[in-house]
């Protein structure tokens, strides 16, 4: 039970750090709707032609499928290695286990450019032997992309499987279970919350990627980031104000549902 | 090697082998042959004044950005883990809504706000306090501002898992003993959550090293940071040996900073 609650200066200065983090994302909206061709406010007449521009304009549209498509695939990808490799380690506990782990978790770890330069090497390599997995195509995006989100995945599993009761997997093995039943029948559906939540997370992390994806494509497979990143280097075009809304509206609106959600459930005391 | 390790363990691991370990020791091969055998890209990359200034700047910005990230962090983490339900509330909503919005769109709500025909210099100049629009982006300010709003998140967890460790019991025997609010904050709560300050710091620091959008937008080629110089290095003036020779310091400091990282924590465990 907490009894010393923060005062009124830790309040204060707190209120002014959330406005902080919280003003740039209410900027981009008036700049949104700018009848300008560059970025700045609206002066008296407010325009849509840069949400206009989103619709009409198909690069938005291929951007946005195809950072679709590549985020099913490498979530798919990464949390199906990843959980494999999370189950291997918890069943066999094998020697070595923490350095395997530091392995896994090394893309997550290691400084992007770095994972985007060693990316590209291998992209440029696979390039020589075949078209489809190389540079600046989409399954191109997709493996490197995959290889960059599983070790995330790799830590939400571990932490569920470490906290699931392993009596579960003796019994289950002591009444003559074999591996695959032991992993799909039992160990997988008590984990099946975290595995929707890693695809969830990965998905994310695939669909927001940039740093590595601007090394590995030039002008074939632009995902949505890679769009916005072009839009944003030299002569800032406002309809990356108009897509950005979209796209904070999007965040808000579901930590919202879920916030809201969470309070019902606690509310009803279940 | 029993044929279920090789099942599970042997996809996610030949993966990150063949597309992150092999590439990776293919960049460290660039740096010692290209564009002569030797270590002479190291020497230029230690003594060269233009990659010195750079490596500088970066671990100066970085420095900067721990600072005011972990204070701004804890003030939050605060409120977050000790405040009242409706302030926790409004606490997890500031920090929850700006870390799922990606780099690029948040780097972009800084445009908005802060560029020459952004909000705040309209509004300067409309109410008449400026005649020009002040310089807030395209500099070391700007870099400073986004990374900071960028990495507050991040800095907000180790610190409030930290607090969350914190006894109530030990804080009431210090009240029973007369100790005043402020005594209790300054000389028993903040040293049992140092912890999780160093570790948030480390985090940041780490994290910061690496950065590559955020400066690359809002420093406006002004503020080149140690990943943009290599991706400068590698795409733009076509200078392999050098960017390779600069990824590996840059890997070599933030596995340093890892390693002690890992063992604070395991201090901070026993």
């Amino acid at each position: 039970m907490i009894q010393l609650r923060p005062g009124p200066l830790a309040l204060t200065l707190a209120a002014l750090i959330a406005v902080f983090l919280l003003m740039p994302l209410i900027s981009v909206i008036p700049v949104s709707f700018t009848p300008n061709r560059y970025l700045s406010v609206p002066e008296g007449e407010w325009s849509l032609r840069h949400y206009r521009a989103l619709i009409e304009n198909p690069a938005w549209a291929q951007g946005f499928w195809l950072s679709i498509r590549v985020g099913v695939v490498a979530s798919a990808l990464a949390t199906a290695l990843a959980t494999a490799f999370a189950l291997g380690i918890w069943m066999i506990q094998p020697r070595f286990a923490g350095l395997l782990m530091g392995l896994a978790l090394l893309p997550m770890v290691a400084p992007p450019v770095v994972s985007a330069l060693t990316l590209y090497f291998f992209l440029i390599t696979l390039s020589k032997v075949n078209s489809f997995v190389a540079y600046d195509t989409w399954a191109g995006v997709a493996l490197a992309h995959s290889v960059m989100i599983a070790p995330f995945a790799v830590v939400l599993v571990s932490v569920a499987l470490s906290q699931l009761d392993r009596r579960i997997d003796l019994a289950a093995r002591s009444m003559g279970a074999g591996v695959a039943t032991r992993v799909f029948r039992v160990i997988l559906p008590n984990i099946r919350f975290t595995l929707v939540t890693a695809l969830f997370l990965t998905f994310v992390l695939s669909w927001d990627e940039i740093g590595v994806t601007l090394f590995i494509t030039s002008v074939n497979a632009v995902t949505l980031p890679r769009l916005m990143w072009m839009g944003l280097r030299d002569n800032i075009d406002p309809a990356i104000a108009a897509i950005s809304v979209v796209l904070i509206t999007i965040v808000v609106t579901v930590i919202l549902a879920k916030t809201f959600w969470q309070m019902r459930r606690k509310g009803r005391g279940d | 090697m029993t044929a279920r390790h090789i099942f599970l363990l042997g996809p996610l691991l030949a993966l990150l082998g063949a597309a992150y370990l092999l590439p990776f020791l293919g960049v460290m091969r660039w740096s010692v042959t290209l564009p002569q055998p030797g270590l002479g890209q190291y020497v230029i990359a230690l003594t060269d004044p233009l990659v010195l200034g750079v490596i500088w700047r970066t671990f100066r910005i970085c420095l900067l950005v721990t600072v005011l990230a972990v204070a701004a962090g804890y003030v939050l983490s605060l409120i977050w883990v000790r405040g009242g339900p409706a302030a926790r509330l409004a606490a997890e909503l500031c920090i929850l809504i700006p870390f799922w919005i990606s780099v690029l769109t948040r780097a972009f709500g800084w445009l908005a706000l802060l560029s020459n025909k952004g909000i705040l210099n309209t509004w300067l100049e409309h109410l008449g306090f400026i005649s020009e629009p002040l310089t807030l982006v395209r500099n070391e300010f700007g870099v400073v501002v986004g990374m900071v709003h960028f990495l507050i998140p991040f800095a907000i967890f180790p610190l409030a898992s930290s607090m969350r460790a914190v006894d109530e019991r030990v804080l009431m025997a210090a009240r029973g003993m007369g100790a005043s609010r402020t005594r209790i904050f300054w000389s028993v709560f903040v040293p049992m959550t140092r912890g999780g300050i160093l570790g948030a710091a480390l985090l940041v620091f780490v994290f910061g090293l690496g950065f590559f959008i955020t400066p690359a937008i809002l420093g406006g080629g002004r503020s080149v940071m140690v990943a943009e110089l290599i991706y400068l290095r590698i795409f733009q003036s076509p200078d392999w040996g050098l960017g390779a020779a600069i990824s590996v310091i840059l890997m070599v400091a933030v596995g340093l900073l890892l390693a002690l990282m890992m063992r604070q924590v395991k201090a901070a465990t026993k």
